[in-house]
């Protein structure tokens, strides 16, 4: 049967983390599932969760006044959403809307920074990967931004 | 692989009659031709392109876009960029253009049998390869696993809708569509075609990779692809040059010690690297 502590070890955000960290992230996380058309969050609201997404797929949304939502890009298994959650202010700034069947592990907030306070050992490990998501989301929105299929 | 000239005079075009014109999206349109003489077509491998010559305006190059076993007609993708787009854009059934090829090499489609395929198109970059997939798919057997990965702008960018939704019914072919960005309607992905191919499933040892798209877009799979271990010897690319002659004469589509029209337009990578990443050669 599939356990949170499985679903975390297999998840690439964390893949590489030791027991232990894992058994201090369980502590924090819980299985959650979102139907389609449910919202995973909403802008302005304050940021709880972290989700590791394990199944299914995400659209990622901006709301425009007049045009209303734009998805600007869709999240799948083995991809994260909040990934922001250190950052004050701990609120999300995106809509996020589940396409399909979507099912995650939610991590809170709260718990999480805590245990990186407790545990600096984790909180690096975790850092890095954040780092390496930026990295990869910043090298990715560049390649949007040049609209690199307008020839 | 390259298939020789069909025109007994290879600087003079063969008059083509517009069949049907069909309009893929705002400023691309699918033209079918048949010789204005009656009869067959030429045959052309897969990746090859022809000069189509707009009567009194000019003449560019096009990838032929339609499947290479039909003798009957001749399928071309066209945007309207310029001059000579636009006109072959506004021609209308009835309506003749001059037909001179096919010229340039093709995609590996037959030393690729026994291996896996991952075919990555960005934009108009689903035309040149279009017959190629009609290839793969007509030989589906003789092929690993054979994955698609076309990128565009927007939903209302995507070229032949209808057949991408019935190649996605296959189970014998994957295919993955992104945009960069679309409204709550869409039900796709929304990002680069490069975060797909983590997602797509083959042996980096026996995969051939076949992209076509803008070069920034081309540079940046290539770059994921070898990350993903495929052989650059394996990775194919087609180049866009301007073009006068077609045939290695003038030089117009020369990049470093290769013509375009001639060498090309697809080059395994490891032929072509060094000179596909210089910003003006
Ligand atoms: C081997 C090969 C295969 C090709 N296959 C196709 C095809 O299947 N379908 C198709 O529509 N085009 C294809 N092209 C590109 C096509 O040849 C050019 O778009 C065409 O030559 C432009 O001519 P024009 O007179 O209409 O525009 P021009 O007056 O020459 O150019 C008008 C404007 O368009 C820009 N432009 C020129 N070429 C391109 C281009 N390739 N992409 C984006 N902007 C451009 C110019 O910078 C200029 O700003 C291919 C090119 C090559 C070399
Ligand atoms: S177009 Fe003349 S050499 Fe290539």
């Amino acid at each position: 049967m599939e356990t949170i502590e499985t679903i975390l070890a297999a998840h690439p955000f964390l893949k590489g983390l030791k027991a232990a960290h894992l058994q201090l992230l369980v502590d924090c996380a819980s299985q959650v599932s979102f139907d389609p058309g449910q919202f995973l969050c909403r802008e302005d609201e304050e940021a709880t969760q972290f989700y590791l997404i394990y199944h299914g797929q995400v659209a990622v949304e901006i709301f425009r006044a007049r045009r209303g939502p734009v998805t600007i890009q869709t999240l799948s298994e083995g991809k994260v959403l909040g990934w922001l959650w250190f950052l004050k202010p701990y609120h999300w700034h995106l809509d996020a809307r589940a396409m399909e069947v979507t099912r995650a592990i939610s991590l809170k907030v709260k718990c999480l920074l805590k245990k990186c306070d407790q545990n600096h050992e984790l909180g690096y490990e975790l850092m890095k990967r954040y780092a390496h998501n930026l990295a990869v989301q910043f090298r990715v929105t560049k390649l949007q931004l040049l609209d690199m299929y307008g020839g | 692989m390259s298939m020789s000239l069909s025109t007994a005079e290879p600087m003079l075009p063969e008059p083509y009659l517009v069949q049907k014109v069909r309009r893929e999206t705002a400023d691309t349109f699918t033209l079918a031709l048949t010789p204005n003489a009656g009869g067959e077509t030429f045959a052309f491998a897969p990746g090859q392109f022809n000069m189509l010559y707009a009567f009194g305006v000019g003449e560019v190059p096009i990838s032929i876009s339609g499947a290479p076993g039909h003798s009957d007609i001749l399928v071309h993708t066209v945007r309207a960029v310029g001059n000579v787009t636009q006109a072959i854009c506004r021609a209308k059934p009835g309506e003749m253009l001059g037909v001179r090829g096919p010229f340039g090499t093709s995609w590996p489609v037959a030393a690729a049998q026994g291996s896996d395929l991952v075919i990555i198109a960005g934009g108009l970059g689903l035309a040149p390869l279009r017959p190629a997939i009609y290839y793969l798919l007509a030989h589906r057997a003789a092929y690993g696993n054979i994955e698609l990965i076309y990128g565009a702008r927007t939903p209302k960018d995507l070229l032949y809708r209808r057949e991408l939704e019935r190649w996605r019914g296959r189970f014998d072919f994957r295919v993955h569509v992104t945009v960069d960005a679309a409204g709550a309607d869409w039900r796709g992905n929304v990002g680069v075609v490069t975060n797909i191919i983590g997602r797509t499933r083959f042996d980096p040892a026996h995969t051939v990779a076949l992209i076509c798209g803008p070069g920034v877009m081309m540079r940046f799979c290539v770059l994921e692809l070898l990350n993903h271990g495929v052989k650059a010897e394996n990775i194919y690319i087609s180049m866009e040059r301007n073009m006068k002659c077609g045939l290695g004469l003038c030089g117009h589509c020369q990049l470093g010690p290769t013509f375009i029209c001639k060498d090309g337009p697809v080059f395994a990578y490891d032929r072509l690297k060094g000179w596909f990443d210089k910003r003006e050669v």
